[in-house]
């Protein structure tokens, strides 16, 4: 598959003697490498990108999509390498010389300023003189014209803080477009839209195609791909393992490039013995920001089952989480073994959620699950402070326990290295894990919450983690698995919800559907959502 | 990543900022016409020369210790009191009260009472600025620094207006009663027969100062509660995650930060000045944070750069005795070794670190 | 109270509210930048010294006002280093920064001028003169009553120095460049999201520099005038906690320009009220002294804690800027 990369790259390789930007090619990035620290990000990226095309890349969260666009952008620079841009080697040491050579950026997290119109965050770094009032002018006419030409309404006067995520997305590109960009890359653009907003952007960026535009569009929802890419080049581990035209090949064949294995995580269970209800959740909401995010889930859980959440991040799942764990207020009802909890007010927090019964390894453990600079033995504890063996009497800790605990603990786990003095930073990703997992099971909860548990996680570690989940359940317990991992989902769970717009689309068998429903349904397709119902 | 080793971080960086802090100084002194050396030769003998000038440095050392902890306490909550003036203001007024309207029969009475006063005031006056921040949002910084001038206003009118006996003109109150007076560092000494000047202002507060030295550290790292200060002070986001209240937490840190700084007026009003007069403090609020910075927020670094300052604090006054130096030359010090472990520590950090990797690449 | 006492307070709120108005401006500057600044004290205090060690030197008011503007545009630099270059703690370097000008001024000025810190007072053209405005009277003691119109123009209005006026236009001035300008568009985002401007290809450090001199060069007039114009020469700690009050003001003013005019005018009041009476009787209760001089600091408590109306400072204050990803 590389070779296809090569063939494309020598069809380009018509070395233009003249200066006239007549390449066929928008952009071509030649051998570009990108080291932090040990971590190479990018290794030897060769790519070369059609004027003209809405070109894909895909690959897994941490294959180096992100820092190769960063590269593009003058974040960072390569180690080596060389980038061409209309044929002409480009170099790009920083943001400004990315706009001047035509390349405009819509970032995952989008960089208005919210308190600013959408006029003043357009002509922002791109204002014509010392004075913004002729600006102002200018960029009023040409947004008129743009939004017309290219279906990005937004009203130029509007303030950004008052505007939907799908608009405030919209200036992003007429930022672009505002100052002349020829290549427009996306990173991961529809992770925070709705459906409806999501086809009106890949509707958008055809039209933009149409016009002779290079639209770079970064994501891992092969969906997308499919459907909107002209060609499309796969990222794995820091290196870019093919390009091929997207008409010609097909998702399966794009997920094994991606993974580059067949994905098989089958995890070894017995059948579920479902028993009392332990978890019950009623019609519950979460506001942040004024926002409904989780609008009314209702659900149950019983003892010695794992229910999966299964959804496109940024649909309710992490609001469910904090919700149940106390972090965040919410409106409804919950039950803990037949006791109602409290879901707001100062009795509703993480302590007396884990004096219920209830364990969380947060989808965030760098955020949430550890303290970076507390040591492990002082992270075992996090959450569990207040715990009786962990005292020496009613005012001191027991700080020598905790030690013991924890040396226990990594081992049981196979945290590496096992030294309860090292900082949560100095440990891998999988091994942090560990720890916030051995923490949190160790505790023999009635339920466990579980966000994202092997994301960012080596392959050892997640079979380990699985193994660790599945042998709570058979414990009897009840764990609540929200992944956005679809695989994860698949072999875990005993049920599976999928959320949608924060709400459950539908409940499902793992044994009796499919990636192709759940997708469907996580994609807010509710014939699906029916379709499952009457089946 | 090249990482300083943590008795680099601990111990090098603060000293090299001395360092750095001192040499400005001696520059400074130098351009105005002075002999940076002999500035020196003076301070060291005027303030460890004898047990008399040990006295000195080790009263005012006792003040910074209380001020330092203060601060360092909000610090590891991640919240920056800059309101020990402030508290330890109303903690004088909080020992002046004790001391005047109960008849204490015996010092040890007193103190007792005069340590749950002034901690109670300062403390309180702490908890205003904390839950505003905590449950109306306000920066703190702000708060304390308004309330630190409010303070002040309300020492004037309450020295002015209430607590100044008949026909004074001083804007101080009475003098407390000889039985409150507490023993003299010199005598306590005495007791265990160690020789050591009386004459001088350091009393039994040093011995407080030192317990609650100790408190603090047992308090940071051997408790629940400190615990939780530490964890949140890292980051507010996971402490919610652990059930860990920042309204608790913020009110706690900022009241044993300001009962702290409250706890200074028993060594300089109760233990020195015998009466409140307007200005008790003296900026030891300020010089708090410079301790606290210095300190690394550690009890043990900080009782270390309190006795530092102790000594640059009555160093500075023999120089304005001894010498056409002015005192003031501490505070341009004392600016300066704010200004590079709490504003520029990366300045000194970033180097160190190449020099530390370049050492263990040709070892 | 009379007609000419009243008016004589409004006079000596203007005096006061100026070196308010250049401080509290010089922070609007900085804060809308996202760079903290509780150093503006210290920056006053440097330059009333510089600007009164200068002038007396020179004989030359104008001398004075350069050097009290290069003073506390180096003290702003050491900010700018330490928040802006080093990423440190914009707090702690203010609060450095305070002592430093604090202890400097002291030590400089008690040994080259023998007079424990003070400067020897200002005459002449080492000082600002009081302007006649065209068509005022001068004022004197024994001036003869006059019309209202005239009183009020010629008491109030007129007769201050040129920093006076100078301090008065700088609010639409720094209204027209942060609402008019290109330079005005950025430092306000710079403040709220320094990431889009960073990502617009403008330079985030650049800007914040840019906006850190130009606290440096308004707390530079803020100290000048109070050595030269407002009083003939400098005195240990002249600035008596101004600065903080000129921060308090800026809160007060929700970091907006004319807000920042009414919010020192205001505290320019109090200041006036408090130093011409001492407790002010009124009928019912006697409001001490004390309680005016506090008010500044007790409104900014209330206003910071948001019962009347939110002073939401600008959205990326203190934190330096690194760039994501």
């Amino acid at each position: 598959m590389a070779g296809t990369a090569q063939t494309m790259q020598g069809l380009g390789g018509g070395r233009q003697a003249t200066a006239a930007p007549s390449s066929p090619y928008a952009i071509e990035l030649k051998g570009i490498s990108k080291s932090f620290g040990p971590v190479q990000a990018n290794r030897d990226i060769n790519i070369a990108v059609p004027r003209g095309t809405i070109h894909g890349i895909i690959g897994e969260n941490g294959a180096g999509k992100s820092t190769l666009m960063s590269i593009l952008y003058g974040f960072y620079k390569a180690d080596a390498g060389e980038i061409f841009v209309g044929g002409r080697p480009t170099p790009i040491p920083d943001s400004q010389s990315a706009i001047r050579a035509g390349i405009g950026m819509v970032f995952q997290h989008f960089k208005l300023v919210q308190n600013f119109t959408v006029l003043e965050n357009v002509i922002l770094g791109a204002e014509d003189g010392p004075l913004l009032k002729s600006s102002l002018g200018r960029a009023r006419r040409e947004l008129e014209a743009l939004s017309q030409e290219y279906e990005l309404d937004v009203h130029p006067d509007a303030l950004i803080e008052d505007l939907s995520v799908g608009h405030q997305q919209r200036v992003e590109i007429l930022k672009a477009l505002y100052r002349q960009a020829e290549i427009l890359i996306l990173d991961e653009p529809t992770g925070v839209l709705t459906p409806e907003e999501a086809d009106h952007l890949f509707r958008i960026l055809r039209g933009l195609r149409d016009q002779g535009k290079t639209v770079i569009l970064i994501t891992h929802k092969l969906r997308e791909i499919m459907e909107t890419t002209d060609n499309v080049s796969v990222m794995r581990r820091g290196t870019m393992v093919a390009t091929v035209k997207t008409a010609e090949t097909s998702p399966e064949a794009l997920a094994e490039l991606m993974v580059g294995r067949k994905v098989l995580l089958e995890v070894e269970k017995k059948p579920a013995t479902p028993g009392r209800v332990v978890l019950e959740v009623e019609g519950l909401t979460v506001r942040t920001d004024g926002v409904e995010r989780l609008k009314g889930v209702s659900f149950q859980i019983r003892a010695g089952e794992i229910l999966g959440i299964a959804g496109v991040a940024g649909n309710g799942q992490s609001e469910l989480l904090a919700a149940l764990g106390g972090i965040a207020s919410a409106g409804g009802r919950i039950a803990m073994n037949g006791v109602d909890l409290p879901l707001k007010g100062h009795h509703s927090n993480g302590q007396t959620r884990r004096a219920a019964g209830i364990s969380h390894v947060p989808e965030d453990r760098q955020a949430l699950g550890l303290i970076m600079d507390f040591t492990a033995w002082e992270n075992v504890a996090f959450g569990y402070h207040n715990a009786p063996e962990y005292q020496k009497n009613a005012l001191l800790m027991d700080n020598a326990a905790l030690r013991a605990d924890t040396e226990k603990k990594m081992k049981t786990f196979d945290v590496r290295p096992p030294i309860p003095g090292l900082a949560a930073k100095s440990f891998s990703g999988g091994n942090q894990q560990k720890i916030v997992v051995a923490r949190e099971i160790e505790r023999n909860p009635d339920l466990l919450l579980v966000g994202q548990p092997t994301r960012g996680v080596d392959i050892g570690a997640i079979e380990f983690i699985h193994k660790q989940i599945v042998a709570l359940r058979d414990a009897g317990k009840a764990v609540l698995l929200v992944s956005v991992e679809l695989d994860e989902i698949m072999s875990l769970s005993d049920r599976i919800l999928v959320m949608f717009d924060g709400k459950i689309m539908g409940e499902r068998d793992p044994g009796a559907t499919d990636e192709r429903e759940l997708g469907m349904m996580m994609a807010g397709m509710t014939e699906a959502a029916k379709l499952g119902k009457d089946a | 990543m090249d990482k300083l080793p943590r008795w680099a971080d601990v111990v090098l960086v603060p000293l090299i900022c001395l360092i750095i802090a001192f040499v400005i100084c001696g520059v400074l002194i130098w351009g105005i016409g002075q002999d940076p050396a002999d500035a020196l030769k003076i301070m060291v003998q005027g303030s460890l020369g004898s047990t008399y000038a040990w006295g000195y440095t080790l009263y005012y050392a006792t003040n910074f210790m209380f001020t330092g902890l203060a601060v360092s306490i909000a610090f590891q909550a991640s919240l920056f009191n800059i309101g020990g003036e402030g508290q330890a203001t109303l903690g004088g007024l909080g020992v002046a009260l004790s001391c005047l309207l109960i008849p204490w029969p015996h010092w040890t009475l007193a103190l007792i009472g005069s340590i749950a006063a002034s901690a109670l005031f300062g403390a309180a006056w702490a908890l205003i600025p904390a839950w505003l921040q905590a449950r109306r949002g306000s920066h703190i910084v702000i708060t304390t620094m308004m309330f630190n001038f409010i303070s002040f206003a309300l020492m004037n009118y309450v020295l002015v207006n209430m607590l100044r006996p008949l026909g004074s003109m001083d804007p101080a109150s009475a003098r407390f009663p000889a039985a409150v007076n507490l023993p003299k560092l010199g005598d306590i000494l005495g007791l265990v027969g160690i020789p050591f000047s009386s004459k001088n202002p350091a009393n039994i507060s040093l011995l407080i100062a030192l317990a609650a030295a100790v408190g603090v550290w047992a308090l940071m790292w051997h408790t629940r509660l400190g615990y939780e200060l530490r964890a949140f002070g890292k980051s507010e986001k996971a402490a919610v995650y652990a059930g860990i209240s920042p309204v608790r937490i913020t009110l706690y840190a900022l009241a044993l930060s300001g009962g702290l700084s409250g706890m200074m007026a028993i060594n300089a009003v109760q233990g020195e000045a015998h009466r409140l007069l307007l200005n008790s403090v003296e900026g030891a609020g300020f010089i708090g944070i410079a301790v606290a910075l210095m300190g690394r927020n550690h009890p043990f670094g900080i009782v270390l750069a309190s006795i530092l300052f102790g000594f640059l604090y009555e160093g500075g006054s023999q120089l304005a005795l001894g010498t056409s130096i002015p005192r003031e030359v501490i505070t341009v010090l004392q600016a300066l070794v704010i200004l590079f472990t709490g504003a520029l520590p990366y300045m000194v950090q970033k180097p160190l670190e190449h020099l530390f990797a370049l050492r263990r690449r040709t070892a | 109270m009379d007609l000419v006492s009243f008016l004589q307070i409004l006079d000596s709120t203007i005096r006061l509210a100026t070196p308010l108005l250049f401080a509290c401006l010089a922070g609007l500057y900085s804060e809308r930048s996202g760079i903290f600044d509780i150093g503006l004290e210290g920056k006053m205090l440097v330059a009333a010294f510089a600007a009164a060690a200068a002038a007396y030197a020179t004989g030359s008011v104008w001398v004075g006002v350069l050097a009290g503007i290069g003073a506390s545009m180096l003290f702003a630099a050491i900010h700018g280093l330490a928040s802006i270059t080093f990423r440190g703690n914009q707090l702690i370097s203010g609060v450095a920064i305070n002592f430093l000008a604090s202890g400097l001024t002291v030590v400089l000025g008690t040994s080259w001028f023998h007079l424990g810190g003070q400067s020897p007072a200002l005459t002449g053209g080492a000082r600002f003169e009081d302007i006649v405005l065209p068509f005022a009277t001068q004022i004197t003691t024994n001036t003869p009553p006059l019309g209202l119109l005239d009183e009020v123009y010629s008491r109030v209005i007129s007769g201050h120095s040129i920093l006076v006026y100078v301090s008065f236009l700088t609010v639409p001035v720094t209204w027209w460049i942060l609402y008019r300008t290109r330079f005005g568009l950025r430092l306000r985002a710079v403040g709220e999201n320094p990431a889009a401007v960073d990502t617009a290809g403008v330079s985030v450090t650049g800007l914040r520099y840019a906006a850190v001199a130009i606290t440096g060069l308004l707390c530079g007039l803020a100290g000048a005038y109070m050595s030269t114009g407002l009083s003939a020469g400098f005195l240990r700690e002249m600035t008596a906690g101004r600065g903080y009050i000129a921060l308090a003001a800026l809160i007060f003013a929700k970091w907006r320009p004319w807000y920042a005019l009414m919010a020192c005018m205001l505290f320019g009041l109090l200041d006036a009220v408090a130093i011409r009476f001492q407790n002010i009787n009124l009928g019912f209760v006697v409001v001490p002294v004390q309680f005016t001089q506090a008010l500044p600091y007790i409104l900014t408590v209330i206003i910071l804690a948001g019962f009347v109306g939110k002073a939401i400072p600008p959205r990326a204050g203190g934190e330096p800027y690194v760039k994501e990803r």
